[in-house]
């Protein structure tokens, strides 16, 4: 603005060096560059501290250190999948040679059973966190819009809720472990035990900040709105589909933005204690593994971790967005 | 004519942490089908009270409200309500806050063709037909409040009651309104009642104005008759001396009999004392 206008009035001058600058920072600019600077700067505060960090396991890995990592990550996990297809392959020409030889031979596959990469790993980290976040909002939702609605139900639960919610789920995790391998008994289990009790684990701790929330924006609705609906006289479940969820649908969204990143942040520990299947197993793989690149694989975890929760974050974001009619309250 | 709606004998006690509150003590008035009453009086009176109670969204202590001679209970669209804020719901857009009142109301009367037209017909007589499908927070005060009123009177109310409907407006779209009311009001002839604490709207609107005792336990003081003839034109009355004399009853009304006691400018005993000492 400042720089258009002083080129106008100027004319032909040249910009002075303020208005080039002004016009550079734009807002929008500003947006792109100043995170950028934040970063560089962390970047290079980190590899400073890094090199003169040294443990039992060599130096404190560096941004290149990470580096190196994620492709070698990568190239594992290609070679994997590699041996993998190529196991197939060799276990189907095995078969069938044996069925040219003898007919009645019923032919036996095997599944593969390599390890898990550190792709692998992500993609169970995030099915397991979206799962038991689901499952928790599906519970904690209507269950907070009935606490809302009812003040009798409210006296009733809060108490539990209040002494429940202080809990660490990782306390729960050995009761949950007992449990499942106690009740979840099938022959041809659809899901993991260890996939069962991550999921568990993150739904009990995804529930308490849903209900809180919900109960919250449905008890503190507008008046204004409950009178229109009993003007109308709308019948119950009308006004809760049509008058209390909308109203509350702004509180419902930050109940689920704060779950969603405990539930995150629970998963990983959970996984690390109980060495299920995940992110949080790679971490304690290699910790346990001790060799020198244990480091800065962790060190890549770490980073991948908080990127995941980022971005699990934004998704959260975008979907309030899109169906929250309080633009307001859609913002950081 | 026949009466309508009867307001009879009310009393309102409301139960605070202080001990009891009567807001409202013996509230008695009949109103005739047609008429346009508005409710006037110093803010706090009980006004709202009075409105909420004929809506059913309180409960009177003592006494009742009967439309039509049978006693009502519960809130309805039949005694359709404009709030003083709008109270649009802001996740719909103006033609879908009249839809959820026409769908409620009308579903076994109308087929949806003509669910469309009624809404449609409502937005016309408000002057709204060009913003149906913006949202209440991309509209003015003054463009909410039409949807309102078009929102309450597609309900095809027995009673329309409306709190301060033009109250957090500026005079201009005020008087502006206030004209819309009354060309609606020639065409509907609704049977109304009206909270306002704007003496010139009460003469200007009305047929009767009921104007109420100070609380707590206020009651209605006077009930004053408004014979202007309609239609009726704000400029062509400012030189009547017949509406000039119904405005200074109402002023003379709030200002001289039911003067509000201003708690802050009365010093009380002790900061007399003090003062002289
Ligand atoms: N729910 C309530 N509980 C306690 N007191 C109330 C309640 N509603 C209104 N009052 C009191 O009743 C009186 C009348 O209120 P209201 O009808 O809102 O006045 P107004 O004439 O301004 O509309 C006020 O003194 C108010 O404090
Ligand atoms: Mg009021």
């Amino acid at each position: 603005m400042t720089a258009t206008l002083s080129k106008k009035t100027v004319g032909a001058q040249p910009m002075s060096i303020k208005a080039l600058f002004t016009a550079f920072f734009t807002t929008k600019a500003k947006a792109i560059i100043l995170p950028s600077v934040g970063i560089v700067c962390f970047l290079l505060f980190w590899s400073l501290a890094a090199s003169s960090i040294d443990t039992s396991l060599g130096k404190f890995p560096g941004p290149s250190a990470v580096a190196t990592q994620i492709s070698n990550l990568i190239d594992e996990h290609n070679t994997e999948r590699e041996k993998e297809t190529a196991f197939y392959i060799r276990q189907e020409q095995r078969n069938q040679a044996r069925m040219a030889k003898d007919p009645s031979y019923e032919p036996k596959t095997r599944a593969y059973t390599g390890k898990e990469t550190f792709l692998d790993q992500i993609i169970t980290s995030l099915l397991t966190v979206l799962s038991g976040f689901l499952l928790a909002a599906i519970i904690a939702i209507p269950l907070g819009i009935a606490i809302g609605l009812s003040k009798n139900l409210n006296m009733a639960i809060n108490p539990i809720i209040q002494i429940f919610k202080p809990v660490s789920p990782l306390a729960w995790l050995p009761l949950v472990t007992m449990v499942v391998s106690a009740v979840y008994v099938s022959p041809e289990p659809l899901f993991a035990k260890s996939f069962i009790n991550s999921l568990i684990t993150v739904t009990l701790c995804s529930i308490w900040p849903m209900v809180i929330n919900t109960s919250f924006g449905v008890a503190s609705m507008n008046q204004d709105w409950v009178n229109v609906s009993k003007v109308l006289s709308l019948p119950k479940l009308v006004h809760i589909q049509k008058i209390v969820i909308p109203a509350s649908i702004p509180a419902i969204f930050t109940g689920m933005r704060m779950s969603l990143g405990v539930a995150w942040m629970v998963l990983i520990a959970a996984e690390m204690l109980a060495q299920n299947p995940g992110l949080g197993k790679f971490v304690w793989d290699e910790f346990q593994n001790g060799s020198s690149q244990s480091l800065s694989r962790i060190m890549t975890a770490v980073i991948v971790i908080g990127l995941i929760g980022f971005m699990l974050d934004r998704t959260m974001l975008q979907l309030q967005k899109k169906l929250s009619w309080d633009k307001s309250s859609a913002q950081r | 004519m026949s009466i309508i709606l009867d307001i009879s004998k009310v009393d309102m006690v409301f139960p605070t942490p202080k001990g009891d509150f009567t807001a409202l003590k013996g509230v008695d008035l009949q109103i005739k089908k047609g008429e346009f009453i508005s409710l006037i009086g110093h803010s706090g009176c009980g006004k709202s009270t009075v409105l909420n109670i004929v809506a059913c969204l309180h409960k009177a202590t003592k006494g009742g409200v009967l439309l039509n001679n049978k006693e009502v209970t519960e809130p309805g669209p039949e005694r359709a309500v404009v709030f003083q804020n709008h109270s649009l719901l802001p996740w719909l857009s103006c033609y879908e806050n009249i839809e959820l009142a026409v769908k409620r109301v009308f579903k076994n009367e109308m087929t949806p063709a003509q669910m469309t037209q009624w809404i449609e017909h409502n937005l016309n007589l408000v002057h709204m037909d060009h913003a149906k499908d913006k949202r209440p927070d991309e509209i003015s005060g003054g463009m909410k409040q039409r949807i309102g009123i078009a929102r309450a009177l597609a309900m095809k109310p027995k009673v329309l009651l409306m709190d301060e409907p033009f109250g957090a407006l500026d005079a201009l779209t005020r008087a502006h309104m206030q004209d819309s009311l009354m060309e609606i009001q020639q065409k509907l002839n609704n049977t109304v009642i009206m909270i306002t604490h704007d003496v010139d709207e009460a003469v200007l609107l009305s047929d009767r104005i009921v104007m109420m005792t100070n609380g707590p336990a206020a009651t209605i003081g006077e009930i004053l008759d408004v014979n202007l003839p309609h239609p009726r034109d704000r400029l062509a009355l400012a030189e009547d001396p017949e509406y000039n004399r119904l405005r200074s009853e109402v002023l003379t009304f709030l200002y001289e009999k039911q003067r509000k006691v201003e708690a802050i400018a009365t010093p009380t005993k002790k900061q007399k004392q003090s003062d002289v000492a």
